[in-house]
């Protein structure tokens, strides 16, 4: 009783300050401009921690630290990729060009940043459409994330629990708009580092340190079962075997799809645009680095480590995978609630409401502005301000009621144990990567993108990616039943190799984003080249 | 075995965290009061 009491007030607590830094973001909100990108003048702490908690949801945490307990600490170079490509690259090569280019063409979203870039309404919809259609599952699953820890931790149950939470969300990125999901986002991302540096001291300390735990964790690798050795499995701080499905699924998946995904994502993107000089973003780099190698290094390592404890635990005796009942995303909430002292449990806890809080706000608030911003805005010619973020506000309310319904039939759907936090994260992440970052990086460095090569490599790359995902890629082709419909088997591709090549595990990044660069690079020598006034405008004093 | 961790792939991964985050700091750390270009002209 006094557990759930200590509970009650430390969620009491968070919640009230992040209703009052909801509606201090309702008060500063004056014009469209601090409703959509918080009046481009956020400070470069709350930016860098806003950028830094948005991009850490349940999913790296719960889902993401889930799969390191099945695949091992070779997850970590999703950490390296996360923190080199993530912070350092994004915000020193691509958040430094996207603010100026995004002040320079007056863009409040990610959609019209390249609409405007590339002068073309077509490419401007094209890209709300794929967060408004794609985004949901990503929302989806990291609801699902905080909903299942909810459960887990309250003993409520998941339907109950995925709908308040997700509608308190809801609630205040209406209300606050981008400075409310900003404010809050810092004070979350304090709440993040405060929790995993618990979670990583005590994971470690309790085995007597560094090496130590390494030690302990390497001497597991008898205990990897057969199913596991045989696709791959060579112990916990190994790789898998090259070429294996589960190299394929850890390499390409995992650490390529997310890693090099987030350089084009429009949530993340939105941020740069939101400081009003590049002090701010190199500041920026320094707390973002600290933040992203704390949070995803620390929850994958936490995540290898657990099957030390539920081994050697005399009650349980199992690998973390069989411990948690064959589902990827319960084991942290189980590590957590069996292995760890309660007030940390409780201290976690409210570190994943705050993680999901701040990843789902902003994928509404970006779904929300696609809508509204990007959708409304480009069929009604005529319109004030307040119409704009009214509609704004009704894609928020649309989108939710889709993220969620997801959320309800995912788990239903999908067998437990695929990890579908951790994939459906990397799906939406790789078809963005596959999507935009010819268009998005290229339009940022050279003049010789035209219209048509934008225009082509992103529908090339988009659809690559889909075909890939729907007929290819097993894990989601099997579930999606579509080429077994249709061809009798669950991927038209089998179990196919060239070489190491096992195409029924690639990613479809790695189909996808290579076509897109090729396409986009071709299209550029037969077609008319922009204006130079255009030009101008885009690459001022460049 | 490497700080009790068996594969060097992995090590390096590991290390290679730490490196990036030091990346950052010092870049952040050596920026910090440089000014960025900033006007409605």
């Amino acid at each position: 009783m006094e557990n759930m009491l200590f509970l009650l007030v430390l969620v009491s607590v968070y919640l009230f300050g992040i209703g009052y830094l909801g509606y201090r973001g309702f008060r500063g909100t004056r014009t469209a401009t601090d409703y959509l990108i918080a009046g481009r003048e956020a400070h470069p702490f709350v930016m860098a921690m806003s950028y830094g908690a948005t991009f850490i949801s349940t999913s790296a945490i719960v889902g993401f630290g889930g799969a390191a307990a099945v695949f091992g600490m070779g997850l970590l170079w999703l950490t390296v990729l996360n923190v080199f490509v993530g912070i350092f690259v994004a915000f020193v090569f691509i958040g430094i060009r996207t603010r100026a280019m995004g002040h320079r063409l007056n863009a409040h979203t990610f959609p019209e940043l390249v609409g405007r870039r590339y002068d073309s309404l077509f490419l401007k919809i094209f890209a709300a459409l794929v967060i408004v259609l794609f985004m949901p599952l990503y929302t989806g699953v990291v609801l699902m994330g905080a909903a299942k820890f909810i459960e887990v931790r309250m003993g409520t149950n998941y339907e109950v629990a995925l709908f308040f939470f997700s509608a308190l969300v809801a609630l205040y990125v209406i209300m606050g708009g981008l400075k409310g999901v900003m404010y809050a986002d810092a004070a979350q991302g304090g709440i993040m580092l405060f929790g995993i540096s618990l979670l990583i001291f005590f994971t470690y300390y309790r085995l007597g340190g560094i090496s130590s735990a390494h030690e302990q964790l390497t001497e597991l690798a008898h205990a990897v079962p057969e199913s596991m050795a045989g696709a791959g499995h060579q112990g916990w701080t190994s790789m898998p075997a090259f070429g294996s499905p589960y190299w394929w699924t850890l390499v390409s998946t995992i650490v390529m799809g997310v890693g090099i995904g987030v350089l084009a994502q429009p949530q993340l993107a939105v941020r740069y645009m939101t400081v009003k000089s590049t002090k701010e973003l190199n500041r920026a780099v320094l707390v973002g680095g600290i933040f992203i190698t704390l949070m995803t290094g620390g929850a994958f390592t936490v995540g290898a480590l657990s099957n030390v404890y539920f081994l050697n635990d005399p009650e349980v005796g199992l690998i973390s995978i069989a411990a948690a009942r064959g589902d990827v995303e319960q084991i942290i909430p189980e590590f957590i609630r069996q292995h760890m002292p309660f007030w940390l449990g409780d201290v976690f806890f409210v570190t994943l409401m705050a993680a999901a809080m701040s990843t789902a706000s902003s994928q509404f608030h970006n779904m929300g502005t696609s809508t509204g911003r990007d959708i409304y805005e480009s069929f009604v010619t005529r319109h004030s301000s307040g119409a704009s973020i009214l509609a704004t506000r009704i894609g928020i309310f649309i989108t939710f009621i889709i993220s969620v319904t997801l959320a309800y039939v995912l788990p239903v759907y999908f067998e437990a144990g695929i990890a579908i936090v951790a994939r459906g994260t990397a799906i939406f992440f790789g078809l963005c990567a596959a999507t935009f970052i010819p268009l998005y990086m290229g339009g940022l460095y050279t003049r010789h993108i035209t219209k048509s090569a934008a225009i082509s490599g992103a529908l090339v790359g988009f659809f690559a990616s889909l075909f890939w995902l729907v007929f290819v890629h097993d894990s989601t082709a099997s579930a999606l039943q579509i080429s077994n419909m249709l061809f009798g088997r669950s991927n038209i591709f089998g179990d196919t190799r060239t070489g190491f090549i096992l195409w029924s595990h690639v990613d479809p990044l790695f189909v996808g984003l290579p076509l897109s660069i090729i396409v986009t690079a071709v299209v550029c020598f037969f077609t008319k080249p922009f204006s130079e006034e255009h030009l101008a405008t885009c690459f001022k004093n460049k | 075995m490497y700080f009790g961790i068996a594969d060097f792939w992995v090590f390096l991964a590991y290390a290679l965290c730490l490196a990036s985050a030091l990346i950052c700091v010092v870049y952040g750390a050596l920026k910090w009061n440089q000014n960025g270009d900033t006007t409605p002209e």
